[in-house]
């Protein structure tokens, strides 16, 4: 009960925020994919939080949500990891994530390994109540349209299976994507069954991941889309590497905010966007 | 058919992967219950609610569970049947065997109880000179075929209609030579039916035990556990200990959840309530009635904080909706109970030393806890699981070692995005036209699939020289 009231009044006063949001510092986490694998998202989110009116900073020190370990089972990796992301964060206003996963784990399982230190479990607490996955955070807390984006063709759209089931991320991107001049929406069936990435199960149990993920390009390639669209950088890389290796160069797959801030006709694989 | 272990799980994987048609066997069940089942929620408004309810009747229950397996004790004795206590699957099938030794059985009836198979009765009576009769369709076809179940609802999933007519032409006295279905049921019927009414003993599972009046229930749709129990002169039941719940009324959304989540039916055919033996007036009945109360691992779940995986109603729908169950079917995983709940039950069975393969062996994607149908949280356990073999070091070498170098460079975030830069140059030798076909130490993903090839520096490297840009240029 208590924790639906907090959530109430988290709510309301995100309503309140939103009218200047410009006064709020917003840290943006840019996640270890990201960073690596594909820098344009993360200017794509500066982009577009900017276009919302916020104030983004980009904290040097920042690594990786932990996953990994969390997943493996590692808690103690885990903790040694989330004490210097909290340490880097707490202090914003908002924290945005350009990833349903990394936000889902920063949001929800950070306070499963602080179970026992109460002084970190709150300092988690807090992070996760400040955090925010990308796409959400547009549209719930900044009322963000995109305005004067254009881009010709059909897109298709994967839910990653944390952004939807535990952060509840669905009608947001379709939203922002119904105002791209030239957009057309063609749904995915099975749209938020998992792509078979799982983070480090694809490569423990390759041949498991390769079946799903063979499976979820058939569903993606017969919608007849041009661009295979989601919000979490790992299923995108999964998907597009699938869909690569099988020969199909005719649909690209882009992460929304790369749509949303424009940049998706200039992308392609090994070039940068900044 | 030879019996997959759970210790072999990834030959098990690599064999089931490999079997041509296994995928299409799979999804004839599967898909058809998913679909079922959407229905049946669509229809079902109060769902939410039911599944609410359903949940504090079991953590009720669970809570109290010594208080209402006392009070089911007492009624059932009230009622006439004799109760047994056994902590583990051995003393439950020695307790069962017992029973059928003093009555010098012969032959015992048997209708579909997962927790049967799970203490092992099956084998034990297979090892006995007593001669075990399956008579849940699917069982029966699995006993002729001599396979362990495939699926805790439909154990015969594996098996395709041209396997039955070919069994069925083998194995019944007086075999149908048509492959219609409802011959081939008929077939079973005849061959079933004179094994009903000469068998010597019955026994059941029970889907729910009724504390305040010491009730065991059954619910099927062919009618064959009310025949396994009314004929025979002995009935004996097994039972989960986390099968207690108050009384009727609390069985009741458990019920409406179940057949749903299960089947995408509103009910099943039959759902009976057994009340001890039979009484003077009664026209039919057994004589006597026993019930074994296995324990088998249920407290020690209890008591290693896995009381929320006590809850499960056994529907079937977490492995009907799991991506991996879909790909590699029950057989693979080598026990009794396989997909989601499985992987979280086996290794409280067996051991999370011989099952933590199968704990790894999901993505965590969620899909299994939004259709459970008591909200139990499978991936938290799943994840909880892997935590406790992490620290008791059951993963292999190799994989601990990635998994404790990765945390200690992101534990240093300058050292970390150090090593990310010098991945990019490293990434950066092996793309060709905006891919990587190969790239040593990454066989797990190239194998499959293709890697996109990385920007030429990282974010963070294209960030600072930005900024810098911009504060020279100011
Ligand atoms: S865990 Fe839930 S969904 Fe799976 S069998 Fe048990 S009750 Fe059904």
């Amino acid at each position: 009960m208590s924790q639906t009231i907090s959530n109430t009044d988290r709510t309301q006063s995100n309503a309140i925020d939103c009218l200047n949001i410009s006064e709020k510092k917003v840290g943006l986490f840019v996640t270890c994919l990201v960073n690596t694998m594909r820098p344009s998202i993360g200017f794509a989110s500066i982009t577009l939080l900017e276009q919302a009116g916020c104030n983004v900073e980009v904290p040097e020190l920042q690594s990786c949500c932990g996953q990994p370990a969390f997943n493996s089972g590692d808690d103690e990796g885990t903790r040694q990891i989330a004490y210097q992301t909290i340490k880097q964060f707490e202090n914003f206003d908002y924290v945005v994530v350009p990833s349903g996963s990394c936000a889902a784990m920063i949001k929800k399982n950070f306070v499963e390994v602080f179970k026992d230190q109460p002084e970190w479990l709150a300092r988690a607490q807090h992070l996760a109540d400040i955090t925010h996955e990308l796409l959400s955070f547009l549209v719930d807390v900044c009322n963000f349209e995109p305005t004067g984006i254009e881009l010709e063709g059909s897109y298709t759209y994967h839910d990653s299976c944390s952004g939807y089931r535990s952060l509840h991320v669905y009608e947001q991107p379709r939203k922002m994507l119904s105002k791209v001049k030239g957009l057309e929406h063609n749904p995915l069936n099975g749209h938020a069954e998992c792509c078979g990435f799982g983070g480090t199960f694809c490569v423990k149990y390759s041949n498991i991941s390769n079946e799903i993920v063979a499976e979820k390009i058939e569903n993606v390639l017969a919608t007849e889309a041009d661009y295979l669209l989601g919000g979490d950088m790992g299923c995108l890389m999964n998907m597009a590497g699938k869909l690569n290796r099988e020969g199909h160069k005719e649909i690209k797959a882009l992460h929304t905010a790369e749509v949303l801030a424009g940049l998706a006709p200039q992308l392609s694989g090994g070039k940068d966007a900044s | 058919m030879q019996v997959n272990k759970p210790e072999d799980f990834y030959k098990n994987v690599s064999k089931a992967l490999a079997q041509p048609d296994l995928k299409m066997i799979i999804r004839r069940t599967t898909d058809k219950a998913e679909k079922k089942r959407a229905e049946a929620i669509a229809n079902f408004p109060e769902f939410e609610n039911a599944r609410m309810q359903g949940q504090k009747v079991k953590d009720h229950t669970i809570k109290y569970m010594d208080h209402y397996l006392a009070e089911f004790e007492k009624n059932a004795l009230a009622q006439g049947a004799i109760v047994h206590w056994a902590s583990t699957g051995e003393e439950a099938t020695k307790i069962v065997l017992d029973i059928c030794r003093q009555h010098k059985a012969k032959k015992v009836t048997r209708s579909k109880s997962m927790l049967g198979e799970e203490i092992g009765l099956t084998h034990a009576f297979d090892n006995s000179e007593i001669e075990r009769i399956e008579t849940d369709l699917a069982e029966h076809i699995i006993q002729l075929a001599g396979d362990p179940p495939s699926h805790i609802v439909w154990p015969a999933m594996h098996r395709s209609r041209e396997d039955v007519v070919k069994l069925f032409r083998e194995f019944h006295l007086d075999p149908t030579y048509s492959e219609e279905i409802t011959d081939l049921v008929r077939s079973a019927r005849r061959d079933l039916r004179t094994k009903f009414l000469t068998s010597d003993i019955g026994i059941s599972g029970s889907n729910f035990l009724l504390a305040d009046s010491g009730s065991t229930c059954t619910v099927t749709n062919e009618g064959n556990a009310e025949l396994t129990i009314t004929p025979p002169k002995v009935h004996i039941v097994t039972a989960g200990i986390e099968k207690l719940v108050p009384s009727m009324a609390h069985a009741v959304p458990l019920l409406r959840l179940l057949t749903r989540s299960a089947t995408g039916a509103e009910i099943t055919q039959y759902i009976t309530f057994h009340n001890g033996p039979k009484r003077a007036n009664d026209a039919d009945g057994p004589e006597e009635c026993h019930i074994v109360l296995v324990d088998n691992g249920r407290t020690k779940m209890l008591a290693d904080g896995m009381e929320e995986m006590l809850r499960c109603i056994r529907c079937g729908a977490c492995m009907n909706h799991c991506v991996v169950y879909k790909h590699i079917g029950g057989h693979a995983y080598g026990s009794v109970y396989p997909g989601p709940m499985g992987s979280v039950l086996t290794p409280h069975l067996d051991s999370l030393e011989v099952a933590n393969k199968q704990t790894h062996a999901c993505t965590l994607n969620g899909r299994c806890e939004e259709v459970c149908p008591v909200n139990i949280p499978l991936p938290k356990l799943i994840r909880s699981l892997r935590a406790r073999s992490w620290q008791k070091k059951y993963e292999p070498l190799t994989n601990r070692f990635i998994v404790q170098a990765f945390a200690a460079l992101a534990k240093r975030p300058r050292v970390f995005q150090l090593f990310c830069s010098c991945g990019v140059v490293f990434m950066k030798l092996f793309s060709r036209q905006g891919w990587i076909k190969y790239m040593p130490l990454t066989s797990g993903w190239t194998r499959n699939r293709d890697l996109i090839e990385p920007e030429s520096k990282t974010f963070m490297q294209q960030y600072r020289k930005m900024k810098k840009a911009k504060s020279d240029g100011v």
